[in-house]
């Protein structure tokens, strides 16, 4: 065949096989299979909306605090705007092994056994990444924040979700998930305090669950972003149990404690070979966090101790003010013990948890995501985020009181 | 003090019309706690009046305000709390302060004019018996007055729902 018998071939095979073009067919199937995040549909409805009182948001409602904002500035005008270490600012990792030291009584080596990672989010899809072979399961106890399950997914993974229970305060019991381990499950997902129902795991409840931890060999991704908005005694992580530091990876970041979410700065603790092995996809994937923002963390841990209690003594009166308020309307509402959420069980109401978040949004323009967004266990409740000011709360529950009044309630 | 005591009077410097119900409720105390609480730190003057915080700029009250520093020397058997009384006691004084540094008390004044202000520091102030100079500074603007910044600012937006 010579070269113009190839082209002609070509030719034809293009002829009768016109192509059509369908970026559909070309999407992996993990990502094509993955229902979208439930608070999308939200969305949607919120846009073009005035006057909505949003109870809906996962984020503190408190600008980050003046002197972090300052220090990032200066940086900028000195221009440090280069590349990191992978791992991170070497100064970010020395005072997070002194801090986590002073909170938690753990010591971390900043060189072999922290990370800086951008947000936690990214802690948590390469704490997945690093660990699951395809077809690993990982228990993922729920209500929980939205993204472990896909991030399982995407790391080749099986989830296996467990219900925790409001008659337990959403705490994990070892009945939750004993019958859920089996020879393919690799680790447990602790994520306390929780979002989206506010639960804490004291050291007791962590020891309840540690047996079994060790008994079928299983690692412990622990996201504990939320850990210095406890109102309840002080944040127990299953890493200082022990010997279970080796065996917990400890994630958390700067987003919640310090009104930091936009700058993306989170980190991973835990054993050299698994924090190296979570290096080496970040090396490839985010090369590093953002400098500018690693330069305001450091700050924020240098300084911003004051700010941070202040903000979580405010947190606390708030939620206080929403619980009490709650329960006058007879929303029955497990009291919160961190995080900045409650989540009232809105099942008298006869609706389910979208209807009623839907229908809240339309008729009374409250916004509040609804609790099967969370996994099927939250279905029946609302998570309502109390961080917002005090008077929109007040506002919020007016407008919630006149909904259940509408409901016939 | 006692925290609990303390955490009232963080409520109540932020906003003086909280009722001891709604204080009781951010506190996690009952409404008779709270009222007897307040009631104790207001016989014992820690709480001396509540007030609200006014931005006059807004509604241009016509008044004139000055900083004035103080230079005093002191009398053998008189400290500095003589004097500070003296001054305090002038219905225009707002507030005064004894101070370290260059100067010795400073103090503000609320005014007619600015005429008003000058006259009254010369007439009254500078002739009292100790003082040695003093300096006057006319407030142009303020930005910030009790915690509390004045000036308009847009609020930064966030997302309605967030996971």
């Amino acid at each position: 065949m010579n070269n113009s018998e190839i082209g002609a071939k070509n030719k034809k095979l293009v002829m009768e096989k016109p192509a059509l073009w369908r970026p559909e067919s070309h999407l992996s199937t993990t990502v094509r299979d993955m229902p979208p995040s439930g608070i999308r549909k939200f969305f949607d409805i919120v846009v073009g909306m005035e006057d909505v009182i949003s109870l809906g948001v996962g984020e503190p409602d408190f600008p980050t605090p003046w002197h972090i904002r300052e220090a990032c500035i200066y940086s900028l005008e000195c221009g440090h705007t280069s590349y990191t270490s992978n791992k991170g600012l070497p100064e970010l990792r020395e005072i997070l092994a002194e801090s986590t030291a002073k909170d938690l009584a753990l010591d971390y080596d900043p060189e072999e056994e922290i990370l800086i990672t951008t947000g936690v989010s990214e802690a948590v899809d390469l704490a997945f990444r690093a660990t699951i072979n395809p077809g690993d399961e990982v228990i993922v106890p729920q209500p929980c924040y939205v993204a472990y399950v896909p991030d399982v997914l995407l790391a080749g993974g099986v989830p296996r979700p467990v219900a925790t229970r409001l008659s337990e305060e959403f705490k994990l019991r070892p009945e939750d998930f004993g019958d859920a381990i089996n020879e393919r499950t690799k680790a447990l997902v602790l994520s306390y305090p929780n979002n989206p129902t506010g639960a804490i795991m004291t050291r007791e409840d962590l020891e309840e669950i540690a047996d079994l931890v060790v008994e079928n060999d299983l690692l412990v991704i622990s996201d504990e972003v939320y850990d210095k908005l406890t109102y309840d005694g002080k944040h127990a992580s299953f890493a200082q149990l022990e010997g279970m530091q080796e065996r917990t990876v400890l994630l958390n970041g700067m987003s919640k404690s310090c009104a930091m979410t936009g700058w993306r700065v989170g980190y991973a603790l835990g054993d050299p070979a698994i924090v190296g092995a979570m290096t080496k996809v970040h090396q490839y994937t985010m090369l590093c966090a953002p400098t500018m923002a690693q330069v305001a963390a450091v700050e924020a841990l240098h300084r911003g101790e004051a700010e941070v209690k202040a903000m979580k003594r405010e947190y606390d009166r708030r939620r206080r003010l929403f619980v009490s308020e709650l329960d006058r309307l007879g929303l029955p509402c497990f009291e919160p013990k961190g995080a900045f959420y409650a989540f009232p069980s809105i099942e008298g109401t006869g609706l389910s948890s979208e209807e009623f978040a839907e229908k809240l949004l339309k008729e009374q323009k409250v916004a509040a995501v609804p609790g099967n967004v969370f996994g099927e266990s939250g279905e029946g409740f609302l998570r309502c985020s109390y961080a917002t000011s005090r008077e929109e709360i007040l506002e919020a529950v007016d407008r919630i009181e006149r909904f259940l009044a509408g409901l016939g309630l | 003090m006692r925290d609990f005591a303390k955490e009232i009077l963080e409520v109540l410097e932020e906003n003086a019309r909280a009722t001891p119900g709604e204080i009781a409720t951010l506190l996690g105390r009952s409404e008779e706690e709270v009222a007897a609480e307040i009631k104790s730190l207001e016989d014992m003057g820690v709480i001396r009046k509540y007030m609200t915080m006014i931005n006059w700029e807004k509604i241009d009250d016509g008044y004139v305000y000055a900083m004035i520093e103080l230079k005093v020397s002191l009398q053998r058997d008189k400290g500095y709390d003589a004097i500070a009384e003296r001054i305090a006691r002038f219905s225009e004084v707002q507030s005064v302060r004894l101070i370290s540094g260059d100067h010795d008390i400073s103090f503000t004044v609320k005014g007619r004019s600015m005429k008003n202000v000058a006259f009254f520091v010369t007439e009254k102030i500078a002739t009292l018996e100790g003082v040695e100079s003093t300096c006057t500074h006319f407030v142009l603007k303020s930005y910030k007055e009790h915690g509390v910044i004045l000036y308009d600012r847009v609020q930064p937006k966030r997302l309605v729902v967030t996971a």
